[in-house]
């Protein structure tokens, strides 16, 4: 039996860097501040969020209680189990166990896309029942509270949110598609793992975001 | 400078005498370039078209307001100008202006290294801006925008039938492409410095790119949200900024303020990095206080992020975080004075040759003082409430954005243009035409200062008689201004075509990008990466003008 290493036979550098070290080390950096940025990104929302939360307490409480949070319970387990095969993506690249690597990797978009299934379910449950800011604003059961046109607010929040969240996650499944086709190429490997876990860095900080999202939104 | 063994890179690279601009005249190798250097050129051409596009909307307005009546031009039109005139000004030539052009040239030529660490999100980010560019020009032909360059809502999100939306995009476009740009630069500073070039050594053009680089990452992303939610609010028709509808348009100006604040030290803080290249070289004198001028850089970027709520002294925010913004704003007054102060001491003592760069350099550090202590007066919180949203204000930014950053934008495109092209440009032009650029701007805004202190509000297109004098002096200085800069382009364009061949370091100045790298460098910037054994500024006063 012969022993193939996956991905390529000797480490590729870029012709502006001088080590392969340098090379992993300005990705890691760079993905760190992209990363920062996004936090920033998402700070704004979670800012006009906690002050809205504020200012309108009532119809947040009312908002918060139309949401179904055995639902997004799962759904928050399910993304949390996709950081975890991504995880081990990234150590089965590095350690060249080419088939474990596809598995896990294929996991992670498995869940990555049960999330987002269950979440157009939701979505659409809140449109059976009305809850979709403007036009079409018209809920079955009004919140018995002073301004149950406030809860319009919430909603509006709620879905740009659970929305741009849900965006980062398509983004996320189209790279890992394109990603999944060089892997079945044979084009990573233990001398070239970066994109991996540069596509892992991306993949756990979006989960991280809903782990701040799904308390905010549906628990408190 | 002793070197360490050259490695040739994946693709085999062009003929040693060929150098970036020659070694291939194709349009695609222009396009997809992925050579930071000609990146940088291509941003040049960018940003110059939007810089006239600007300056023609602000002669519009000027025209307008040469009589008092509102008569050439309706209130409509005259708010579209001044509003597209802030906008790309802004988001299209200032906030690129340096950090593109000069920034994209020179941060891994005077790091050490043969590109920023990832030249093809530099290459995405040209691109990004293009985009935003062509949505831009969506704006102008779909009838223009009306709101100002700030949006503020509710006028931004139920009242204007305007081309927000374009306009906003175009602004978010133009935000993502600087943060491509800012984290290319950060990573390249901490990873990719020549052996031997530790962070004391660093030109203090590169720390002041660093921490633009920290200021565009951590600040850009957050008005790019508030402009989303912007965007969705006009689209969807609901709430998030609207009173009427439970929104705060007061959390819109906090948000808008919280990048819009620290987007004046994007803007800024290159052109630091600028006079602190030129000053020395031209006094030739050791830079005073290094370690100041690195550090200030730093405290600015950092302090900016506390002060945005000076924009909001009557925007109904409270009396007491009023308080604490204008204390905090006042007190980033410090760092910006230690700059001034370390130039003025590094031109004490000096050997001052006065070049064209020395010109615009010496009229920067006039002019931004100027701008600088007159942000004080509108940082004291009394004094504000009369002086908010008059022309006061509007000759304030203008001495720090024009006065200051353009004005560091030319010193330091005449200064490395023999290194960017590998031509000089004609002395006496260059000279003729920062006078003239230094008159008119003067002109212009001086009486802008005297016209909002009696009062005179910013953004109407009618005004009572007793302030026409003073508004014709002012359009007559914008005038001499607008030929003052076709002036200075012309002449950049002109020697780039027919100027004389530059030598490698016309200047007699310090730093890799003289010392060791040809005009114009080769495509790989280096034959070797460079070995630097000592600090930035080393002038003796013995280095010579290379000039034939
Ligand atoms: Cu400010």
């Amino acid at each position: 039996m012969t022993s193939v290493t996956m991905g390529p036979a000797e480490p590729v550098i870029p012709h502006h860097f001088e080590t392969k070290p340098q090379h992993n080390e300005c990705n890691i950096l760079g993905m760190w501040l992209f990363l920062a940025q996004e936090i920033m990104f998402f700070g704004g929302l979670f800012t006009a969020y906690a002050v809205y939360r504020f200012k309108y307490p009532d119809a947040w409480e009312a908002g918060s209680a139309e949401l179904n949070r055995a639902i997004g319970t799962g759904n928050t387990i399910v993304l949390l189990v996709s950081s975890l095969t991504m995880a081990l993506s990234v150590y089965f690249a590095q350690t060249d166990q080419f088939k474990k690597l596809v598995a896990s990797f294929s996991l992670t978009m498995v869940f990555g896309a049960i999330f987002l299934i269950v979440k157009a379910f939701e979505y659409h449950e809140k449109y059976t029942h009305g809850l979709i800011p403007g036009a079409w604003w018209d809920p079955i059961h009004p919140p018995e509270i002073d301004d149950p046109s406030k809860m319009q607010l919430f909603f509006i929040m709620y879905f740009i949110m659970t929305g741009m969240h849900a965006f980062h996650m398509v983004i996320g499944l189209i790279i890992a598609a394109v990603m999944m086709i060089m892997m079945l190429k044979r084009k990573f490997g233990p001398n070239k793992y970066m994109p991996v876990e540069m596509f892992g860095f991306y993949w756990h900080f979006v989960d991280i975001v809903w782990v701040f999202l799904f308390p905010m939104v549906y628990l408190i | 400078m002793a070197v360490i063994a050259d490695r040739e890179g994946a693709y085999a690279p062009p003929v040693r005498e060929e150098n970036y601009l020659t070694w291939d005249h194709s349009i695609k190798s222009w396009l997809f370039t992925q050579d930071h250097k000609r990146i940088a050129i291509l941003y040049l051409i960018s940003i110059t078209v939007f810089f006239l596009l600007g300056g023609i909307f602000a002669m519009l307005f000027r025209i307008e307001l040469l009589t008092p009546a509102g008569d050439v031009f309706e209130a409509d039109r005259y708010n579209k100008f001044f509003t597209l005139h802030g906008v790309i000004m802004i988001f299209f030539f200032l906030i690129p202006s340096v950090p593109a052009t000069l920034g994209n040239f020179l941060v891994p030529i005077m790091v050490g290294a043969r590109d920023l660490a990832f030249p093809k999100i530099n290459l995405a980010s040209w691109w990004v801006f293009n985009v935003a560019g062509v949505f831009a020009l969506l704006v102008l032909v779909t009838g223009g925008v009306d709101t100002g360059w700030t949006f503020y809502s509710p006028l931004s999100t139920s009242y204007a039938n305007t081309s927000v939306f374009l306009a906003v995009t175009a602004a978010f476009a133009a935000g993502f492409s600087s943060i491509l740009t800012g984290i290319n630069f950060i990573v390249t500073v901490h990873k990719m410095r020549a052996p031997g070039l530790t962070w004391f050594r660093l030109p203090l053009f590169i720390w002041a790119n660093y921490a633009t680089g920290v200021v565009i990452m951590l600040g850009t992303p957050v008005v790019a949200i508030t402009l989303f939610l912007i965007a969705v609010e006009r689209l969807w028709g609901v709430g998030i900024f609207d009173p009427a509808l439970g929104g705060d348009s007061v959390l819109f100006q906090h948000m808008f303020w919280f990048y819009s604040h620290p987007a004046v030290y994007i803007m800024i803080l290159p052109g630091f990095g600028v006079i602190s290249e030129i000053i020395p070289c031209f006094s030739r004198n050791r830079i005073f206080g290094y370690p100041f001028i690195a550090f200030s850089t730093l405290s600015i970027a950092i302090l900016g992020f506390f002060v945005w709520g000076h924009h909001m002294f009557v925007s109904g925010q409270s009396f007491y975080t009023g308080m604490v913004f204008s204390f905090l704003t006042m007190f980033i007054a410090a760092p910006t004075a230690v700059k001034i102060m370390n130039w003025t001491f590094t031109l004490h003592g000096g050997n001052v040759i006065m070049t064209t760069p020395m010109l615009y350099a010496i009229g920067f550090i006039g002019l931004f003082t100027i701008g600088g202590v007159t942000g004080l007066f509108l940082a004291a919180m009394g004094l504000d409430v009369p002086l908010h949203d008059t022309y006061f204000v509007v000759a304030h930014f203008h001495f720090t954005m024009v006065g200051g950053m353009a004005m560091a934008f030319f010193a330091g495109i005449h200064f490395w243009w023999p290194k960017m092209i590998g031509k000089m440009y004609p002395e006496f032009m260059g000279k003729f035409a920062c006078i003239i650029i230094f008159t008119g701007f003067n002109l212009t805004f001086m009486p802008q200062f005297i016209v909002g202190w009696l009062g005179m509000p910013r953004r109407y297109h009618a005004y009572p008689e007793e302030w026409q004098v003073l508004n014709v002096m002012s359009t007559a200085g914008a005038s001499i201004l607008g030929f003052g800069f076709l002036a200075c382009i012309a002449c950049l364009i002109w020697s780039a075509f027919w100027g004389k061949p530059a030598k490698q370091n016309p200047w007699g100045a310090k730093g890799l990008e003289w010392e060791v790298c040809t005009s114009p460098p080769h495509p790989h910037n280096f034959t070797s990466i460079p070995v630097v054994t000592e600090e930035a500024y080393s002038y003796t006063g013995e280095e010579v003008l290379d000039i034939d």
